[in-house]
């Protein structure tokens, strides 16, 4: 029962990871994508990691990915016309990084299977939220806050970006907001 | 009947019991809409089809079913089908982590009236929420019609912005409970005898604010705003599959007021009275009836639960019924300025008023 479930959705994973670098509509892609990441949670529920596989559904197919798409319709990507020719550099790119996937998927496995294993499982107690949360507070503070601080750098760095050269940020909101004769302000509406 | 069965019969009972309450709210929340809409507006409203118009809903369906379905020119034919069914997903799953009563005991059981007491109770919540927006997004890109497209444009925008909001004020709840677990949220409102509207009025504000423009209810309803966009990104939708979207519009609004009165409210719980006591009583006092006779108290305490959480939901229901015939809609940069500037903020503040009170051992 357990094997067919895993089966089921290994291969849904797989087969809509496909899906997504091979078709040629840019929105079927991104929609695959939300097929395999919502597989890939339910491989986590299955490895007993249950806050893991929400959080992926949370923030993976209910933020991240709505964002592609939004990008996506916004610039009314149509289908992809014939991609252009890939270059010498981005050949060898393409090689080296290859090279460096099937070397930690190697290393990954050497783990797996080469590690102690007189090490015990881990136990309910070792995965429920309380721990994570303690872990994550205090033996890994410095890693949490650093995260933190690198996506507030890629916000200031998206912002600035967006910036025109006379510092007005160009958002239609904002050219909305500060047209001369504007109606009220939302939070003066009646 | 072996421990594993009952357990197993209690879950399925709590789904049917679910299930059956989210199919049922559409017709009758329909009703209500328009025969509200009719009594702001002083005028009578449908009321040709049975009893107070009770079955316009029925004839409506009926309608919906033998319709044509016409599928536009030039539209994407797979995703245009798969986009009603997208919208019943998160509608007909977010409430199973919502406990519907207390932990009863039948048979030596130990039976949690939720459907799956998850450790993770809300953010699974959040997480099947959160799907919603791929209806509406998949719905507005498949149509081939430039409304339908900025319709799920702009659906997909507010969903995001005030999926912030709604998590930070939904955070707040949580907080004196110390549990993502929903059914530790209630049982800290009954210890406690204080509702978490109380203390948290900030939170629950944001929280009700949030959950309208979640659900795209008015005045938030500017992905279908009619007088610009037709009718958003169900302009080319017909038939039992504009059916559907309706349907799941309604359930989201169910599912969050559930989540609403079990944060805010105390869900299923009624002050100072104990329904175990109240579930007892009813037991022994039909004691000599047969059939109904036979019905354990404890059932009956789950029932009554229920029913108490049910009615909680549509005070909710009824309050986003009235604001929808009260209110204009807003304007799309005052949506998202309010949504940012505003409710954002606030929801942060409610955080720290919260933890403040929780560290100074008020709550």
């Amino acid at each position: 029962m357990e094997l067919a479930v895993f089966i089921l959705f290994a291969l849904g994973a797989l087969v809509s990871s496909l899906v997504v670098v091979t078709h040629r509509n840019p929105v079927y892609a991104t929609m695959s994508l939300v097929l395999t990441l919502v597989c890939v949670a339910a491989l986590f529920l299955m490895l007993g990691a249950p806050f893991i596989a929400t959080l992926q559904v949370l923030i993976y197919t209910g933020a991240i990915v709505v964002l592609f798409l939004f990008v996506i319709m916004l610039l009314n990507i149509q289908r992809e016309e014939h991609a252009a020719p890939s270059s010498g550099i981005q050949r060898w790119a393409a090689i080296f990084s290859a090279l460096v996937f099937a070397g930690l998927l190697l290393g990954l496995f050497w783990r797996a299977h080469g590690g102690d294993p007189a090490q015990p499982a881990l136990t309910e107690e070792q995965v429920s939220l309380t721990t994570l949360a303690r872990l994550l507070f205090t033996e890994y503070m410095l890693p949490f806050q650093a995260i933190g601080l690198l996506l507030l750098a890629g916000v200031v760095a998206a912002t600035s970006l967006a910036r025109r050269p006379d510092g007005r940020l160009t958002s239609p909101d904002q050219e909305l907001a500060h047209a001369p004769g504007d109606a009220p302000r939302a939070e003066e509406a009646p | 009947m072996s421990p594993q069965q009952i357990q197993f019969l209690g879950m399925i009972a709590t789904l049917l019991i679910w299930v059956v309450f989210m199919l049922q709210v559409t017709p009758i929340m329909v009703w209500v809409e328009r025969r509200g809409a009719a009594l702001m507006q002083d005028r009578p409203g449908p009321n040709r089809v049975g009893p107070l118009g009770l079955f316009q809903s029925l004839a409506d369906a009926v309608k919906f079913m033998f319709k044509e379905t016409v599928v536009p020119a030039g539209a994407d034919r797979p995703l245009y089908a798969l986009a009603p069914l997208l919208a019943l997903i998160p509608a007909l799953s977010t409430y199973t982590v919502i406990p519907l009563g207390p932990t009863i005991e039948v048979g030596g059981q130990r039976l949690p009236l939720t459907v799956v007491p998850a450790d993770t109770g809300v953010l699974l919540l959040l997480a099947l929420t959160s799907l919603g927006v791929y209806s509406l997004i998949a719905a507005g890109y498949s149509s081939n019609n430039k409304y339908s497209l900025f319709g799920s444009l702009r659906a997909s925008a507010q969903m995001i912005s005030y999926e912030l909001a709604l998590t930070l004020a939904v955070v707040g709840a949580l907080l004196p409970a110390g549990s993502l677990r929903l059914d530790a949220v209630v049982a800290y409102q009954q210890s406690h005898h204080l509702w978490n509207i109380v203390p948290q009025i900030i939170g629950f504000v944001v929280f009700l604010v949030a959950s309208f423009a979640e659900t795209n209810r008015a005045p938030f309803d500017l992905p279908e705003a009619e007088s610009e966009l037709v009718a958003g990104y169900l302009t080319e939708y017909g038939g039992m599959k504009f059916a559907l979207f309706f349907m799941g519009e309604y359930m989201a609004m169910t599912a969050l007021s559930a989540l609403g009165a079990t944060l805010y409210l105390g869900g299923w719980t009624v002050p100072f009275v104990d329904l175990f006591a109240v579930g007892a009583k009813i037991a022994s006092a039909l004691g000599g009836v047969p059939l109904l006779g036979a019905v354990a108290g404890p059932v009956w305490t789950g029932l009554i639960a229920a029913l108490v959480l049910f009615a909680k939901v549509f005070l909710f229901l009824l309050f986003f019924v009235w604001v929808r015939w009260t209110f204009p809609r807003y304007r799309f940069d005052q949506l998202l300025r309010l949504g940012w500037k505003v409710l954002l903020p606030l929801s942060i503040l409610n955080v720290l008023i919260v933890a403040v009170l929780i560290l100074k051992g008020v709550l």
